[in-house]
């Protein structure tokens, strides 16, 4: 039962990684039909309550719960209980799905065929999912696959149904109900649908909850939610989402079952269909909406190929062993279990805790493909000449140093080593050439030239830098922390000028305030022999300046953008009034494209929306800034504070 | 507690019958030598006791008919004959001298417990094991002077110095003996009590109640770093009635009088308490009293707290008692209720004035089978709901069905093993009941002939409505014999590497389901996480229905072949099966004490010259 939540050095030869199995190489030798008409019979939760998705409709607007909630709307407001009940039963039916194994059958057929297509292998850990049919059958299970993609949720149910595994029940967003065949078809194919905001509406939060609360709890079927909430544009990791994971906790907490068992899925892609799509929307062109026309349109992907995709399923994470010490669920049996209550602090904090671990565990299982890495290279390469590009025989040969360090690092890097490198990096880089041109034996960005005004063709570049950002931030977790030691190393040598070292204490502030980052920055380095540590302070040794500049390197585009002297300044010098947060992006975009054309600023990376808001939620943390009634205020206060920090 | 017509009995007799095992367990085996007794009449007594005191079940010298190590009579045990079958020995309980052929196969099925593999317990009590008492010479020689005997017999020391938790057992069987107390006295009387505990205070001696030894909150053992003398008093002496009031339905009794010896003695005046823990062959009035305890027949009678009127008790401040008798009093907090619950703390309780009632004119059994635990615990629901219960109403789930049936003794006519057999057909072919989830309510009903028989229907009404089918007396009767012969069982169990207790709890009915699942989960789980090499047994039954809610008895053993250190892991599991209890809403004790365990909840300590005791 005991968690081990405490730090342990991940070393990649020492933790065994499953193996991969081709789920396509199957569907390349044998008849897509047969095996969509299979006889599948899928392994059951013990405590399964058999019922159809429609009996889960009648026991949702039939429970305590949903009575307690339904009598107190209409206490409130006036209208009748009958009303508000046939309202419960409206959002329900909008909200709920169909499973139907027919249509599981024709998405298996189609996707057989599309996923052929466009993919050149999905690669699954076959361990992963015997221990989740082990699970399965022992408690709900919650799974939590990283969200990067449309395809996502396709290929998790196309897994699983090719494993024999139950079919999840899936959170989806609203917006897909948009396309109404589509829509239509996701719900009978487990999917259901969830308003994006519906904060203070007492009755959909009733409805929502009790219903995913009874499809854990009966065991109907594996719960399927994308903890991030939404795709990450960025390839990096976003910040998790409590709402969903707080009702898939409260049935243990609430001892309605004896535990859940939640698996983080970890789906990578060599290619991401949407990739240019996100980079455009970052730079402020509005997503477009969905809708089945659009995806009709977008069917030219079918004729692309994006490489290949690892699906990894992580060991399952007990719920109970969780909360073990961490949460007293006596608390819990003092107040009727069908009365909605606020998340104690202790819970707050716990799911809090619970989540980031998630999507940390995400993270380790993430598999790299060689492409990252050259993604990172050339972007450094980028910002440190013009485009001049490098040549094709240094690039191997960085990229050969840059796989060895990840491993050091403890990356899931998948290089195929019986291949040379010099095919591993030539595959890569043709299975994007959107991105980037080869020409006599040098390789560049494919920025293009000859725009009318030279703000378009800084956008146009930002498009591909973005892009490969996205593929460059996939490696970033397991650069970050010693990243930002050696950025603090970097800072603190150049800048004080003295002699001595800095001190332990100086180099954790401000970014590394938590001792078990510290402590792994440090000994990944030190393995690395990139440091040397003794007690009092930290060396960089001669050969690892390589590894030092590489990782400042990295760093630099998201210091640059988090400067005080950037969004600060902004702050300062144009927004002489309180901005509404709706205005703040745009207008910090043309404040950066201003700086941008005339040099001050090195890296069109800034110019992405995530970055800013992230800065602006940074510093609406520092308490650098404040909300007021919905706009943004600078207080001014904290300026000289602010420009006193090392970056 | 409304003592209508209706009542849940069953679940108190299973717990009586749990309950007198303990306490046999208790009274087993003193057999060494009695010195120093003298058999002073109590003066102080000024009447003439109501009923005498001969013919008491259990004599001074407890080792004469009780176990030294295992629970209740010595003649009494379960034992695999030369043919290898499970045999009940002696002549006192209906199944003394039948052969169970179920019991093997279920112990080798549900244990993995073979023959082959026996332990052996320390055969008997070895003297020169029992530490020298350390003796309080002043104290005795004023004890002395007052004629209350005592004496500082290592056996009788010995046999005082237990309960009947696992641990206690298991390390006399060990033949491990601690910290026991360094002198027993046995009181006659009230008096004789105020005497002692002004001597102990007088003299700094420790005194631990004794009433009828079956503790299983531990609170019988002796602090091991305790350096003062330690005395027992054994209030088994003081078991007389002492009056009988027919107008207002009262007697009061001393308060070392045992279960069975108590309603013996009303039944000859054609009345009874009504109140059968399951511990009532062997446990005393004063326990009843010092643990706050409920009897199998509450729904009817009332717990404890509802059947007495008035106590006596002599504490180190003075004795304490109300003034009068009334049924009902508005004066501050009551001191009954911290006189209740004390579990010896606070004092010794000497007489007891109880509510009576005449024995009833008709009993009736019952039995109903349901397809499922929870179909079975929405009909308890519902009949509490309706205010209904019978006199006892039990559910047990499906491994306890199973037990239950393994413990069927051998039927000697073709014709009943063939209507065994079509009953077992009926319900599992022709109703469809699945026999690994079906499970079983046990049912008494009491009063006048007439009103049982409807009240009979009415439950009967309730419970089809969940599914239940009707299955026959004999199977609630004998649901209910075996709760006194439970308790046996765990010394045979001990025998072949198998340990196990039970715990209970109360909790409200919503939480009822949820509770029974995740306990047995966490036992289950916990067992396999401390290396328990085999599946263990871990079962539940509700055996009382309130108002809000019910109580639980959970059951929890399991082979301890290749464990090194068998108990600690035993309490580790049930540490962290309270723990799953009280996160789950429920209490950590519903009638069987918890000093022990009061640690769990916040910690309070045992006070003053009066150690915790048991009764």
């Amino acid at each position: 039962m005991a968690s081990k939540v405490v730090y342990s050095p991940r070393d990649p030869m020492l933790k065994k990684r499953d193996d991969f199995e081709d789920v396509l190489e199957e569907r390349r030798r044998s008849s897509d039909l047969r095996y969509a008409l299979r006889c599948y019979t899928p392994v059951l939760y013990k405590g399964l309550t058999p019922c159809k998705a429609s009996e889960l409709k009648t026991m949702v607007l039939g429970s305590d719960q949903l009575h307690y909630v339904v009598n107190q709307v209409s206490r409130e407001s006036g209208v009748s209980v009958d009303e508000v009940q046939a309202e419960a039963s409206v959002i329900l039916e909008e909200m709920a799905q169909r499973l139907q194994l027919s249509t599981i059958r024709f998405f298996a057929f189609t996707l057989s065929k599309v996923f052929k297509a466009m993919f050149r292998s999905i690669c699954v850990n076959e361990e992963g999912l015997q221990r989740l049919q082990q699970v399965i059958q022992e408690h709900p299970v919650v799974l939590l696959p990283s969200h990067r993609s449309y395809m996502d949720f396709l290929l998790m149910s196309y897994i699983l149904y090719t494993y024999d595994l139950p079919l999840p029940v899936i959170a989806a967003g609203m917006d897909f109900m948009g396309m109404k065949v589509v829509g239509e078809m996701l719900r009978m194919s487990g999917a259901f649908f969830i308003r994006r905001s519906f904060g203070g509406d007492k009755l959909y939060w009733a409805v929502f909850s009790e219903y995913v609360k009874t499809m854990l709890r009966n065991g109907f079927a594996p719960l399927e939610f994308f903890l991030e909430g939404t795709r990450s544009r960025t390839a990096k990791s976003l910040t998790p989402k409590l709402g969903l994971l707080n009702i898939a906790m409260d049935p243990f907490l609430k001892g309605e079952v004896f535990d859940v068992s939640l698996v983080p899925v970890s789906i990578s892609y060599e290619r991401v269909l949407e990739e240019t799509l996100y980079a455009r929307e970052l730079l402020g062109v509005p997503k477009p909406k969905e809708s089945t026309s659009g995806l009709f349109k977008a069917r030219r992907v079918l004729s692309e190929d994006y490489g290949s995709i690892h699906v990894y399923f992580g060991p399952p994470v007990s719920v109970r062993s969780l909360a073990e010490g961490r949460v007293n669920r006596s608390q819990f049996s003092l107040v009727p279990r069908h009365i909605p209550m606020r998340p104690s602090e202790d819970v707050h904090g716990f799911v809090n805790d619970a989540a980031y671990r998630l999507v940390r565990a995400q993270e380790d299982n993430m598999v790299l493909k060689p492409w990252v890495l050259l993604a990172s290279l050339l972007l450094q390469n980028q910002a440190a000449g013009k485009n001049q590009g490098v040549p094709l025989g240094e690039l191997i040969q960085q990229a050969v140093w840059l796989r060895d360090l990840c491993r050091q690092f403890g990356a899931f890097l998948h290089w195929p080593d019986h291949v040379p490198p010099s095919e591993v990096v030539s595959s890569s880089l043709s299975l994007h050439s959107g991105l980037v041109r080869v020409s006599e034996d040098r390789v560049f960005l494919a920025l293009e030239q000859g725009f009318l005004t030279a703000e378009e063709e800084l956008l146009s570049q930002a498009v591909v830098v973005l892009s490969c950002a996205s593929y460059r931030n996939q490696v970033l977790h397991v650069f970050l922390r010693p990243a930002l030691l050696a950025s603090a190393i970097h800072t603190a040598s150049s800048s004080q000028k003295r002699k001595a070292p800095p001190p332990l204490s100086w180099l954790r502030f401000p970014l590394l305030t938590r001792v078990c980052d510290f402590e792994e920055a440090c000994y990944l380095l030190t393995k690395s022999g990139a440091l040397h540590v003794n007690q009092h302070e930290v060396l960089a040794t001669e050969r690892g300046h390589r590894t030092l500049a590489f990782l400042t390197g990295v760093l630099d585009p998201f210091l640059q953008g988090y400067q005080v002297r950037l969004v600060c300044r902004f702050l300062c010098e144009d927004a002489t009034e309180a901005l509404t947060e709706r205005r703040f992006v745009p207008a910090v975009r043309e404040f950066i494209i201003k700086h941008l054309l005339k040099g001050r600023l090195r890296y069109p990376e800034v110019l992405s929306s995530d970055l800013q808001r992230n800065a602006l939620a940074a510093l609406l943390r520092l308490g650098a800034v404040q909300k007021v009634q919905g706009c943004v205020c600078f207080a001014h206060l904290y300026v000289l504070h602010m420009d006193a920090f090392p970056f | 507690m409304a003592s209508s017509s209706c009542g849940g009995g069953s679940d108190r007799q299973m717990a009586a019958q749990h309950r007198l095992s303990i306490i046999a367990g208790h009274l087993q085996r003193p057999s060494g030598s009695n010195t120093a007794i003298l058999a002073a009449e109590c003066k102080a007594q000024a009447s003439k006791p109501f009923v005498s005191s001969e013919r008491r079940t259990v004599p001074r010298r407890r080792q004469e008919i009780m176990k030294w190590n295992g629970w209740g009579y010595s003649d009494s045990k379960f034992v695999y004959n030369k043919k290898g079958q499970a045999e009940f020995t002696g002549r006192r309980y209906k199944l003394s001298g039948m052969i169970i052929p179920g019991l093997k196969d279920w112990m080798e099925n549900t244990f993995g417990a073979t023959l082959q593999h026996k332990t052996t317990a320390t055969p008997a009590l070895n003297s020169s094991a029992v530490p020298p008492p350390t003796l309080n010479e002043a104290f005795m020689e004023e004890l002395k002077s007052t004629g209350i005997p005592f004496s500082a017999d290592a056996e009788d020391r010995v046999f005082r110095a237990h309960g009947h938790c696992l641990h206690e057992i298991f390390a006399l069987r060990e033949g491990k003996i601690g910290r026991v107390p360094d002198m027993v006295v046995w009181p006659n009387c009230h008096n004789d009590v105020v005497k002692i505990v002004e001597l102990a205070c007088k003299h700094n001696v420790c005194l631990i109640p004794y009433g009828g030894g079956t503790s299983v909150s531990s609170a019988l053992e002796c602090p091991p770093e305790e350096s003062r003398s330690i005395v027992s008093l054994d209030t088994s002496q003081m078991n007389r009635i002492l009056w009988i009031d027919e107008k207002n339905l009262t007697a009061h009794v001393e308060a070392g009088i045992i279960g069975q010896d108590l309603e013996n003695l009303l039944n000859e005046s054609g009345y009874c308490t009504g109140h059968e823990p399951d511990s009532m062959e062997f446990s005393s009035l004063g326990g009843w009293v010092a643990t706050r305890a409920s009897g199998m027949k509450k729904n009817i009678y009332g717990n404890i707290e509802d059947l007495v009127i008035h106590i006596k008790m002599v504490t180190p401040q003075g004795v304490i008692e109300k003034s009068c008798q009334g049924p009902r009093m508005s004066t501050g907090p009551d001191i009954h209720h911290f006189i209740m619950g004390s579990e010896g703390t606070l004092g010794v309780i000497t007489e007891v004035t109880m509510k009576i009632r005449p024995v009833p004119e008709y009993q009736k059994y019952g039995s109903v089978v349901f397809p499922n635990f929870e179909q079975g615990v929405a009909c308890l629901r519902e009949v509490a709901r309706q205010r209904c219960a019978p006199a006892s109403i039990r559910l047990m789930d499906n491994e306890q069905f199973k037990f239950g049936h393994a413990l069927k003794p051998q039927v000697s006519s073709i014709f009943t093993s063939f209507l065994d057999g079509l009953k077992k057909f009926y319900i599992t072919k022709f109703k469809g009941f699945d026999p690994n989830r079906l499970c079983v309510a046990t049912l008494l009903f009491e009063g006048d002939r007439e009103k049982v028989l409807q009240h009979e229907k009415q439950v009967y009404d309730i419970a089809a409505k969940f599914g239940g089918l009707a299955a026959g007396e004999d199977n609630g009767q004998r649901g209910y014999m075996l709760t006194f012969v439970i308790a046996y069982l765990r010394d045979l169990g001990m025998d072949y590497y198998v340990i196990g207790e039970s715990f209970e709890t109360s909790v409200p009915w919503d939480r009822v389901l949820d509770i029974c699942r995740n306990v047995k989960a966490r036992i289950v789980y916990e067992c396999k996480d401390k290396g328990v090499q085999f599946p263990p047994l871990s079962t539940c039954r509700v055996t009382q229905t309130y108002d809000a809610g019910a109580c639980v008895y959970f059951y929890f053993a399991f082979n301890y072949r290749g464990l090194g250190d068998p108990v600690h892991v035993y309490e580790q599991v049930e540490h962290a099966a309270r723990e799953e209890i009280l996160a789950n809403g429920g209490s950590l004790s519903h009638h069987h004490g918890a000093l022990r365990l009061s640690a769990l909840l916040s910690g309070t300590d045992a006070v003053a010259n009066v150690w915790p005791g048991s009764w």
